[in-house]
C-alpha cells in the first residue's frame, strides 16, 4: 500500500488531542485508497474540468513584464470557479468526506476564499457545512460572508484573540473534536496534523503540474523562478512541488511582512526565522514568544494573516531548496493597483505579495507567478488603504 | 517519595479510606490572579482533594472549552508565566501531589529535559499534555521516566482497543479517561456507556483510571465513581466559580467539599 508523509525533515507530526487520532488514521486510509481508485480520480478530474474550469490558463502579463523589466507569466488560479486556488482542495476533500460517509463538513476561513470554496463544494455534493471565521475577517471580507450564506453554509463567528485566521482554525478543530464521528474537517491549507499537509499538497499540485507543461509549451523552457505567496502555504506548495526536481528552477515563497518584519507586526514565520514550534497540530515555523505562547500575526491580507506555516515549507527552507522572502502591506497594495491598471486583472491581496516581489526583484529570464486568486473580495479594504 | 510514588499513594489512601474514588480538582494557574490562585489550590487540599491538576495558561489551548480558555487568557494578560505557576505548584505540593497540565509547545520551547527538571524542582509529581498523543510522546516519556515523574496519557471514547492497549502499557501515574468526545466544559448528564469506557481502560493498564471532561456536579462525580473510576477530575465548574463573585476562594471551597462528599463512603 502507498504511504503519505507525516514528517518533512523534523517538521510535521500529529500534536492533537487523542480524540482526533483515530479520525486522522481514518482520513489517511481513506485518502490512500481514494487516490489509487480510478473512479475517484475520474470524478475529481471531471469536476475540476467542468465545475472549476481547469486547466487554468498560463498568461504572459505583457505590460507588467515591461514595467518589471523581465518576463512574468501568471498562472491564473483567479479564473477558477469561486475565484481562487482553494477550490482544488475543497472539492477533493469534500468528495473524500462523502466517500468516508461523513455528511457534515467543518472549515475555517481567513480571506473567505476557502470558506466559499468549501461552501460551494458542499452545495454541489449536498453536504452540511459550518465555516468558522474571525469577526475581524468577517468585517474585511464581507462579500465572502454573504456568499457563504447564499450557498447554504452557516458562518460561525469567532471572537477569540485577534479574531482572525488562527482563532478560526482553533475553533474549527474544537468543533471537530466534539463532532468527529459525523464530521470531516476540510482544512484550508497545507497545515495541521498529518496527513493534512501532504493531502492538501497532493490536491493542490495540479497547479504546478499544469503550469510546468504550459510554460514548456508556451515559452519553450522552464522558468528561472517560480514565485507564490505563502499564508499556510497551499498555493505555493502546489505550484512548487512539480518543479522541485528541476534544480535550476528557483522556488520563492513570499510571506506577509505586514508593517515590516522588524516591527514584529507581520505574518512571516519562515522569513523571520526563530525557534520552530507546534501550532494547530504540526511542528513547523511559527511566531511565538520565549514561553511558547503563539503570537498574533498581522497582514492587510486576511489569507496571509497567520502565525504558522506548512511543515513542508519549513523543510524546503532548511534544506535550501526554496527560499522565503516577505513583502509589506504597502508594497502589496501598490502591486495590487499596478496589476489592475497595467493588466486589467485585479489580483487578490494575497497574490499581490507574489507580484510585488517578482516586479521589484529582477533580473530574471522568466518568472512564473502563481496568481492564487482574484481581488474582488478585497476591494473595500484595498481602496480604503489606497485612500480612494 | 518520588512523583510516581506520591500519585500511587494518593489513590491508595482514597481506597484505604473506603472512599468511592479519589478527587482531583483542576485549577488554572494564575487565575483569577496569582494570589487568589494560590489560596484556591490550598483550599482544594483542605477541602478534600487527593491530587491537584494545575493548568499552565496557554494562548491556543485546543483541548479546552471557552471557560478554561478564557481563564488562561486572563492569566496571560496579567503576565502569568510558567515559573509563577510552578511556584504555586510548589506550595500546593506540600499538601497533595500536583499534576501539571500544559500544551506541547510550552515544553518544546524550553526543551524537554529542562522542562522536566523544572517540574521536578517544583515538587510536581506528574504531567498531562493533551496534544501529545502516543506517537509524539516517546522523548517526553523518557524524560519523565528518568525523574520518576508520571507522564499521564489521555484516552478517549474514540480510542480503538489496540491503541488503548499500547497507551495503557505506557501509562504512568494514572490514565486520564476523557468521558466524552469534545473539549473541556460543563455538561448535563453523563455520557452513556461510561462504565464501558472505564472498564475498557482498566482492562489495559495497571495504573488507576481517572475520568474527566464534563463532570460538573457532585451526582456526576458519584456516577463516574459508580462507573468504576478510581479518580474523578473536575475542571470547568471550579474554574467558573474561581472567576465569579466576591469570594471565589470560599465558593470554590464549598464546591470542592460537595464533590468530596459525593465521593465519600455512603452513610
Ligand atoms: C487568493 C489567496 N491566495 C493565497 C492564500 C493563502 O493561502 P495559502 O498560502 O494556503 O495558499 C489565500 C488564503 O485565504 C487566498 O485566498
Amino acid at each position: 500500500m502507498s504511504t503519505i508523509e507525516h514528517r518533512f525533515g523534523p517538521y510535521g507530526g500529529q500534536y492533537v488531542p487523542e480524540t482526533l487520532m483515530p479520525a486522522l488514521a481514518e482520513l489517511e486510509a481513506a485518502w490512500l485508497s481514494a487516490r489509487d481508485d480510478p473512479a475517484f480520480g475520474a470524478e475529481l478530474n471531471g469536476l475540476l474540468r467542468d465545475f472549476v474550469g481547469r486547466p487554468s490558463p498560463l498568461y504572459q502579463a505583457q505590460r507588467l513584464s515591461e514595467a518589471a523589466g523581465h518576463p512574468i507569466y501568471f498562472k491564473r488560479e483567479d479564473l477558477n470557479h469561486t475565484g481562487a486556488h482553494k477550490i482544488n482542495n475543497a472539492i477533493g476533500q469534500a468528495l473524500l468526506a462523502k466517500r468516508m460517509g461523513k455528511r457534515r463538513i467543518i472549515a475555517e476561513t481567513g480571506a473567505g476564499q476557502h470558506g466559499v470554496a468549501t461552501a460551494t463544494a458542499c452545495a454541489l455534493l449536498d453536504l452540511e457545512c459550518a465555516v468558522y471565521m474571525g469577526t475581524e475577517d468577517m468585517r474585511r471580507q464581507k462579500p465572502n460572508v454573504e456568499r457563504m450564506g447564499l450557498l447554504g453554509a452557516s458562518v460561525e463567528p469567532v471572537e477569540a484573540g485577534a479574531r482572525t485566521l488562527k482563532e478560526a482554525v482553533s475553533a474549527a478543530i474544537r468543533d471537530w473534536v466534539t463532532n468527529v464521528e459525523t464530521s470531516h474537517y476540510v482544512i484550508g491549507s497545507c497545515v495541521g496534523p498529518a496527513p493534512y499537509p501532504a493531502l492538501v499538497r497532493e490536491l493542490q499540485r495540479v497547479i504546478g503540474d499544469e503550469a510546468r507543461a504550459q510554460i514548456l509549451k508556451q515559452a519553450g523552457r522552464l522558468p528561472e523562478r517560480v514565485i507564490a505567496c505563502v499564508g499556510g502555504g497551499s498555493n505555493s506548495i502546489g505550484v512548487f512541488v512539480p518543479f522541485v526536481d528541476d534544480r535550476e528552477v528557483q522556488l520563492v515563497g513570499v510571506e506577509a511582512a505586514g508593517d515590516g518584519i522588524e516591527t514584529g507586526r507581520h505574518g512571516a514565520p519562515l522569513t523571520a526565522g526563530g525557534l520552530p514550534g507546534v501550532l494547530h497540530g504540526a511542528y513547523s515555523a511559527i511566531m511565538q514568544d520565549e514561553d511558547g505562547q503563539i503570537l498574533e500575526a498581522h497582514s492587510i491580507s486576511a489569507g496571509l494573516d497567520y502565525p504558522g506555516t506548512g511543515p513542508e515549507h519549513a523543510w524546503l527552507r532548511d534544506s535550501g531548496r526554496a527560499r522565503y522572502v516577505a513583502i509589506t502591506d504597502r508594497e502589496a497594495l501598490d502591486a495590487f493597483a499596478t496589476c489592475a491598471r497595467l493588466e486589467g486583472i485585479i489580483p487578490a491581496l494575497e497574490s499581490s505579495h507574489a507580484i510585488a516581489w517578482a516586479m521589484a526583484n529582477g533580473p530574471s529570464q522568466l518568472d512564473l507567478v502563481c496568481l492564487s486568486g482574484r481581488g474582488d473580495k478585497d476591494l473595500a479594504e484595498a481602496l480604503d488603504h489606497l485612500g480612494r | 517519595m518520588t512523583g510516581l510514588e506520591r500519585i500511587a499513594a494518593a489513590f491508595e489512601s482514597a481506597r484505604a479510606d473506603g472512599r468511592r474514588a479519589a478527587l482531583m480538582p483542576y485549577m488554572m494557574g494564575g487565575f483569577p490572579d496569582l494570589e487568589i490562585s494560590l489560596e484556591i489550590g490550598l483550599e482544594y487540599a483542605r477541602g478534600g482533594a487527593d491530587l491537584v491538576e494545575l493548568g499552565v495558561p496557554f494562548s491556543d489551548p485546543l483541548a479546552d472549552g471557552p471557560v478554561i480558555h478564557a481563564a488562561g487568557t486572563t492569566a496571560l494578560r496579567a503576565g502569568v508565566r510558567l515559573p509563577d505557576v510552578l511556584e504555586l505548584g510548589r506550595a500546593i505540593a506540600e499538601h497533595v501531589p500536583v499534576i501539571v497540565m500544559c500544551y506541547a509547545n510550552q515544553i518544546l520551547v524550553r526543551g524537554l529535559e529542562r522542562f522536566a527538571d523544572a517540574l521536578l524542582d517544583a515538587g510536581a509529581s506528574g504531567l498531562i499534555v493533551p496534544d501529545l498523543p502516543l506517537e509524539e510522546a516517546p522523548a517526553m516519556l523518557r524524560a519523565c521516566e528518568e525523574r520518576a515523574l508520571a507522564l499521564v496519557p489521555l484516552v478517549a471514547p474514540t480510542t480503538p482497543d489496540a491503541r488503548l492497549a499500547v497507551i495503557g502499557a505506557q501509562a504512568r501515574g494514572f490514565i486520564y479517561t476523557v468521558s466524552l468526545t469534545g473539549t473541556t466544559g460543563e455538561r448535563s448528564g453523563m455520557q452513556d456507556g461510561l462504565a464501558g469506557v472505564v472498564a475498557r481502560a482498566a482492562a489495559c493498564t495497571d495504573v488507576p483510571v481517572a475520568v474527566g471532561f464534563g463532570i460538573s456536579t457532585p451526582p456526576q462525580a458519584a456516577a463516574a465513581a459508580a462507573a468504576g473510576a478510581d479518580g474523578v477530575i473536575v475542571g470547568t465548574r471550579l474554574v467558573r466559580a474561581a472567576g465569579e463573585g466576591d469570594a471565589p476562594v470560599a465558593s470554590v471551597g464549598a464546591l470542592v467539599r460537595e464533590f468530596a462528599g459525593s465521593l465519600a463512603v455512603a452513610g
